[in-house]
């Protein structure tokens, strides 16, 4: 499919903006660019288009099931999305003075006790832009209040090898020196591991619970005692946080920090890559660190203040507020009850499609996982050479989108699947249907699904060729 | 009770009885005993209409304002019709990250689309998908430069302080000093620069137009920069960059910026788009996701995330950054809003933002409000005023007008296509009649 940039003609152009209505006031010619940017020349029709085909050659929650471990694609509500593009919300200067932004920091606020409760956070920030960046903010402010207390020693953070990529990364972001710890078999935290690392120089331990491999760590309670007994603090990284919505906090299960991916437990929309919002909650001691401006309530109405050891800002302005709006409109459309009943769903979807598969894939998770469970293609690769990438490619032609392939690395041959609480049984059944087939196919013809898909836009591309030779801008014919 | 489950409560009980368990409480057997909540101490769900009226009710307690003199950092545009149109369809607003290429060609070719787009605005060769804003971009820019050689960075006084502020706290992560080179006449002072550029200096984050909206003489100061072996990272406004000298052009080694002025409204501070672009030589320290142009097995154009070595999902703690969500919605609406206004569109934009606000300047000027600084400015200035600043912005928000932002004693005014003569003409008015 042609470019933008190979489409449209000189001359072809929207009439978008009136005539200039004062003086003209050309700057002065020195500092004028010599080569004008090269932007394409086309039609409203084009564009519109152009741009209905890319839609087509694109899969979304909305296009068929999408059970990518992890991620937690669950359907994104109209009304949310309606409520974020309000003129009283879209239309609003992030500079505006505060007393004519109330409905703003309102949202703000209500969001924060929401979400507090929810998590049993006293404080938080909507700042960090994603789950990444919300990692990244909840290790400064646990550097900052070690920092503060004078223990500059405590510089290590403690990560399961089990562990989202982003954990260690956002740990040398901020600073730390990372400790990797074996997990058990079944992904949860190696006690004794733990034991012996945790020390005088440990900042802290990164976790998600449920594990990815979709179970709940039993030692929880014991898990968080062995951190704070030696001084460090724990962070719990929210990813997996639908399975356990309304059902177990994070803060009782002893965690400091935490930070939620909006876009996943709270359906917003995930845009292809973003817009997200990873807001970061904190127990009440550390809250002077959060990064500012917080919201405050006062008998006058809401105001904005910052932390009094605030680690600074870790982005402009207050965060991605639209994001926050979608995930307000969404809190209160759960409420209390509609929470725990779409944690308690989303567990059940997923234990009955690894009920449903056990007989035929070697499961990951055990007997009952939570809210995402992990098959291991390894068997069926040695008896019929066909991969989990084959079997996710398979996936492709019958309309559904993959699970999360190869990952928890401790897994070989991996495939993570999270269905979510917005599927139907008759949903979950054609998924166990399809990878069935897909199984006894790769018994039956297996070079047939080493060549999938075939009915997707396009065929299997050539990664290697895209890293050796990166092509990664329109090269314009000269 | 609100919520979005297609099954009934009939349907539910019925897989979990299959499953062997009499009520769900029994899947949750590993969490200890004693941790499972009675209720959250939140109210039940509500319906649709009840979430409307609650939601637009909050909203009407926020001031929309007809009539904006106030950017400093998020800047008040025309939108085109079909940029709303096009990035509310499903499929972009409902996608992942297009981790399967077969079928996320769409999202896959729009960031391939946008790295054009930002290359040509910037003239640089390289750029990634997008990170989370202008201030972001900037502080991601100075991990790119610096290393244990070189670890200081170096700032700008005259750049944003929102942007000051995030390099500020990137930077304390990263263990990089940061310094601030001092202005003069609200521009970098090249006697400051020199005599902060030691051989342990990896970078000047410099902005043009910057914080008080002038234009700096970026191509000499990156001359010095480089001469002394550091790196030029300037931040720009993507619309200017339809009308002035490229980042490439003045000799930038990374050009950074916030996007949001390419079709995102005002929205409170978000989302808006952090864009980055590169020379050929620093493609491989990008952050983030890049998509590159390949072929599928029949031959067919193809595009795939790549350069993915660089990444927190292969190389975890030794990853560049720890980006993965990034603003690929929003870097689709920059492309939609730039086709939409093509090249003259984009052009006549800048022209039109400078132009006003050289009107708005000479009108302010007659009235007692002049300008605080000498030399060429894009589509922000900053003045004095005759009376204090809060009362001339209390007169003119009664009026319904955001005037420009207080800064020092002083007003940062902006103006953008949206501000007719007319509206330019009241706002002089309503000052006029204001008292001390």
């Amino acid at each position: 499919m042609k470019l933008l940039f190979e489409k449209g003609a000189p001359g072809r152009a929207l009439s978008i903006l009136p005539k200039l209505d004062v003086p003209a006031a050309e700057p002065e010619a020195a500092l004028l660019r010599e080569k004008p940017a090269r932007l394409p020349n086309l039609s409203e029709t084009e564009i519109s288009r152009h741009y209905t085909e890319l839609a087509k050659r694109t899969h979304g929650v909305n296009d068929g099931f999408y059970p990518l471990g992890s991620c937690t694609m669950k359907y994104n509500p109209k009304i949310d999305d309606e409520m974020a593009a309000l003129p009283g919300f879209a239309g609003i200067h992030p500079l505006q003075p505060a007393e004519d932004a109330q409905g703003c920091l309102e949202v703000l606020d209500r969001l924060r006790g929401m979400l507090c409760e929810v998590t049993g956070m006293d404080g938080m920030t909507f700042q960090p832009a994603a789950g990444a960046h919300g990692e990244q903010t909840g290790l400064l402010t646990i550097k900052a209040y070690h920092k503060h207390r004078g223990d500059r020693n405590r510089v290590k953070v403690i990560v399961p090898d089990s562990a989202h990529g982003t954990n260690p990364a956002s740990a040398a972001m901020a600073g730390m020196t990372v400790v990797s710890i074996p997990s058990g078999p079944d992904g949860c935290v190696d006690l004794d591991a733990l034991k012996k690392t945790a020390g005088q120089d440990t900042a802290g331990l990164m976790l998600t619970n449920p594990n990815t491999l979709g179970i709940f760590d039993h030692n929880i309670l014991e898990i968080t005692r062995i951190v704070h007994e030696a001084g460090g603090l724990c962070y719990y990284d929210g990813a997996n946080l639908n399975a356990v919505m309304g059902v177990v906090r994070p803060g009782d299960m002893g965690f400091d920090v935490v930070h939620l991916n909006l876009h996943k437990t709270f359906a917003t929309p995930h845009g292809g890559g973003g817009p997200g919002a990873g807001a970061v909650g904190v127990k009440a001691f550390l809250k002077p660190f959060l990064p500012g401006p917080v919201v405050e309530k006062t008998e006058s109405g809401y105001r904005f203040t910052t932390p009094a050891h605030s680690i600074g800002a870790v982005k402009a302005f207050y965060g991605n507020f639209l994001v926050d709006v979608r995930a307000l409109a969404y809190a209160l459309t759960l409420g209390a009850d509609g929470m725990k009943l779409a944690a308690t769903t989303a567990v059940l979807n997923a234990n009955y499609m690894m009920a449903k598969l056990r007989g035929a894939f070697d499961m990951a998770s055990g007997e009952v996982c939570m809210h995402e469970f992990v098959m291991s293609l390894e068997k069926l690769k040695k008896e019929t050479g066909v991969s989990a990438l084959d079997v996710a490619k398979a996936m492709l032609d019958e309309g559904m989108h993959p699970p999360t392939m190869y990952f928890p690395m401790i897994v070989h041959e991996a495939l993570m699947l999270e269905p979510t609480e917005t599927e139907s049984r008759e949903t979950l059944d054609e998924a166990v249907n399809v990878l069935l087939q897909i199984r006894e196919r790769a018994y039956s013809d297996p070079e047939g699904v080493k060549a999938c898909p075939v009915k997707a836009p396009i065929g299997r591309p050539d990664e290697v060729a895209a890293a050796r030779n990166p092509k990664i801008r329109y090269a314009f014919p000269e | 009770m609100g919520g979005y489950l297609p099954s009934s409560a009939a349907e539910r009980a019925g897989m979990l009885h299959e499953l062997g368990f009499s009520d769900e409480c029994q899947l949750y057997r590993d969490v200890p005993d004693g941790m499972i909540l009675e209720a959250l101490a939140l109210p039940d769900g509500l319906s649709e209409l009840e979430v409307s009226r609650e939601m637009r009710s909050i909203a009407a307690k926020n001031v929309v304002y007809r009539s904006i003199f106030r950017g400093a950092g998020a800047y008040n545009h025309y939108i085109p019709s079909i940029v709303k149109q096009v990035t509310s369809k499903e499929e972009f607003v409902t996608a992942y990250t297009p981790y399967q290429a077969e079928i996320s060609q769409g999202i896959l070719q729009s960031i391939f689309e946008y790295q054009t787009l930002i290359c040509e605005l910037t003239g640089l060769d390289a750029s990634n998908a997008s990170v989370y804003d202008g201030a972001t971009a900037a502080a991601e820019a100075v991990a790119m430069c610096c290393d244990k050689k070189r670890p200081r960075a170096l700032v700008a006084a005259s750049v944003n302080p929102q942007v000051k502020r995030v390099l500020a706290t990137y930077c304390e992560g990263y263990g990089h000093p940061l310094q601030e080179v001092p202005e003069k006449d609200g521009r970098v002072d090249p006697e400051a620069l020199a005599a902060l550029l030691t051989p342990d200096a990896a970078c000047l984050v410099l902005a043009s137009p910057n914080f008080y909206g002038l234009i700096e003489d970026a191509a000499a100061l990156g001359g010095m920069l480089h001469a002394a072996g550091a790196k030029l990272i300037l931040s720009v406004n993507p619309i200017a960059s339809a009308l002035y000298k490229s980042a490439g052009e003045l000799g930038a080694d990374i050009a950074v910026g916030e996007g949001q002025p390419l079709g995102m409204p005002l929205s409170f501070g978000g989302p808006y788009l952090g864009f980055m672009a590169a020379k050929a030589e620093l493609m491989r320290k990008l952050p983030g996701r890049i998509v590159g142009e390949t072929t599928d097995k029949n031959g067919n154009r193809a595009f795939v995330l790549t350069l993915q070595a660089r990444e927190q999902h292969i190389r975890r703690e030794k990853a560049g950054s720890n980006i993965c969500s990034n603003e690929a919605l929003c870097a689709m609406t920059a492309s939609v809003y730039a086709a939409a206004m093509g090249q003259r569109g984009l052009t006549e934009v800048a022209r039109q933002c400078h132009a006003k606000a050289e009107y708005l300047a000479g009108r302010l000027a007659r009235i007692g409000y002049l300008r605080r600084h000498s030399g060429a400015f894009f589509h922000e200035f900053l003045t004095g005023t005759p009376i204090p600043a809060e009362n001339a912005l209390a007169a003119l928000s009664e009026r319904g007008i955001l005037g420009g932002l207080p800064v020092d004693g002083g007003i940062l005014w902006c103006t953008t296509e949206m501000n007719s003569k007319a509206d330019i003409d009241e706002l002089i008015e309503v000052l006029k009649g204001v008292r001390a």
